[in-house]
């Protein structure tokens, strides 16, 4: 996993004998160090949540906004470097914007990831332009239902039913792995997802966190916002609950 | 922009001389619309006709559109025109829900916005060829603006566009008063609908009041105004007409 790719990672434009392209591998890593972020597909949408790592108690609460809206219905949740990834975010609402107005209808999500996967990608081609030190999870419901999409920093996009990425994206993983999403509902899977994060924080390596929250669902009328205070509260009750439940055995 | 530039000087204020990109004149227009403050918001009425010149050719014209949560569009002038504008508008609102931050654009941005596309368009003598009329309500306050073609803007308690400004406000000064109930503005309304029933020609007999409160908007279904024609100087019009048979 580790392997120096001495004089081979130098440049993005440059292969290493085994095939490999470290500069990216290297923007995986900036990935990999940020606070985790989930989305998985339930029966009737999405949801997505982030372990926002409060890097100084002088930050105001529920500022810095990791989860964007893209379109009216669809959003992404951004791991990694922040302004890189308010730049993938600025350029998806621009691709969507430019799909509407040209087919006169919301872009289907699965376009849109291409179309975000494929900037992605242009920014591993050429040495005087760096990869994007971030990864984004996608999600989005349009006529053929809800739909999750994640992007590497190296351009890669798939369609998944969960996923995770960032410092818990292991962990979070085979959890994940253990829910029943297709009988799952969003509102169920607000109050799973919040217990993931929560499970996944390491406690002892970053202190506080913030847990922002985001759905597309039908008690939404498929459009992407932010989950209701009310449900995000319940949420973080429920969890904290697990968790002291987890400890105590 | 202009790829296929002239090799004409570029003389006077009007630009290269590229005029099929400039609007010169209107081609299908919406006649008036009337609105007027009243107990908890804004009354605003459209007929439906869309006339291509002299022809009544579109009839189920809407003119009339809600913006975000707090306001309401109604415009004369060049349909299409005004179908640009909605364009232009649903970006600007769709940015502004993106946000999810609780805050939303009210009926004064809104119109502030429409001032600037609209003179700024005016500029390039190149308008969007209506008359815009903005209302809404936000925050309990209630608002009402209008904006022409060439950027003029104000607000105000009643106002009305094209002919209405000459049939309409008159009647509107003399019996328009704070609070006016629903009924009262819709009366109020639909006379001034009907004088321009009579007396324009563009006018259809098919007509939507829409209203805006705090709650939200409602357009109505298109209906009919009822209209008196058995004045006795109508019955045998031609008679004692010279030349007549």
């Amino acid at each position: 996993m580790s392997s120096i790719g001495t004089g081979y990672d130098l440049s993005v434009t440059t292969f290493s004998p085994d095939g490999r392209v470290f500069q990216i591998e290297y923007a995986a890593k900036a990935v990999d160090n940020s606070g985790t972020v989930i989305g998985i597909k339930c029966k009737d949408g999405i949801v997505m949540g982030v372990e926002k790592l409060i890097a100084s108690k002088m930050m105001l609460p529920g500022s810095n906004r990791r989860i964007h809206s893209v379109h009216r219905h669809s959003g992404m949740a951004v791991a990694g470097l922040a302004a890189d990834g308010r730049q993938i975010v600025a350029r998806a609402k621009s691709e969507a914007n430019n799909y509407e107005s040209v087919y006169g209808e919301s872009i289907p999500v699965k376009e849109l990831a291409e179309r975000v996967a494929s900037y992605v990608h242009l920014c591993t081609l050429y040495w005087w332009l760096r990869p994007f030190g971030c990864g984004v999870i996608l999600g989005g419901c349009d006529r053929d239902g809800p739909q999750l999409y994640m992007v590497e920093p190296s351009g890669i996009s798939y369609r998944y039913l969960g996923a995770a990425i960032g410092k818990g994206k292991q962990a979070a993983k085979t959890e994940i792995e253990k829910l029943k999403l297709s009988e799952m509902t969003c509102r169920e899977g607000v109050i799973e997802v919040a217990k993931i994060i929560y499970k996944v924080h390491d406690e002892a390596k970053d202190k506080a966190f913030e847990l922002e929250m985001s759905w597309v669902c039908d008690e939404s009328k498929q459009q992407h916002q932010k989950v209701p205070d009310d449900l995000l509260e319940e949420a973080k009750v429920a969890a904290r609950v697990a968790l002291e439940e987890m400890d105590a055995d | 922009m202009n790829c296929m530039d002239s090799k004409q000087p570029e003389t006077g204020l009007l630009g290269p001389e590229s005029d099929s990109q400039r609007t010169l004149y209107p081609y299908v227009t919406g006649t008036s619309v009337v609105a007027l403050k009243y107990k908890d918001g804004i009354l605003m009425a459209a007929d439906m006709g869309g006339s291509y010149g002299s022809t009544l050719r579109y009839k189920s014209v809407e003119r009339m559109k809600p913006i975000g949560k707090h306001s309401l569009l109604g415009a004369s002038g060049e349909i299409s025109d005004f179908q640009e504008i909605l364009r232009y508008l649903d970006e600007l609102i769709l940015y502004d829900n993106m946000w999810d931050d609780g805050n939303s654009l009210g009926p004064k941005e809104v119109h502030n916005y429409l001032t600037r596309v609209m003179y700024n368009r005016r500029n390039k003598f190149n308008p969007l060829w209506n008359s815009l009329v903005l209302g809404g309500v936000k925050n309990g306050q209630t608002y009402l603006g209008m904006v022409s073609m060439i950027g003029v803007n104000f607000e105000d308690n009643h106002v009305a566009t094209g002919f209405g400004n000459h049939l309409a406000r008159p009647i509107l000064r003399q019996e328009w008063h704070e609070n006016l109930s629903f009924e009262e503005g819709v009366k109020l309304l639909e006379k001034c609908m009907r004088v321009l029933l009579y007396r324009d020609r563009s006018a259809v007999n098919k007509l939507q009041i829409a209203k805006i409160t705090e709650e939200g908007v409602t357009i109505s279904q298109p209906y009919s105004l009822k209209t008196h024609w058995e004045f006795s100087a109508f019955q045998n019009p031609t008679q004692g007409a010279v030349g007549s048979w």
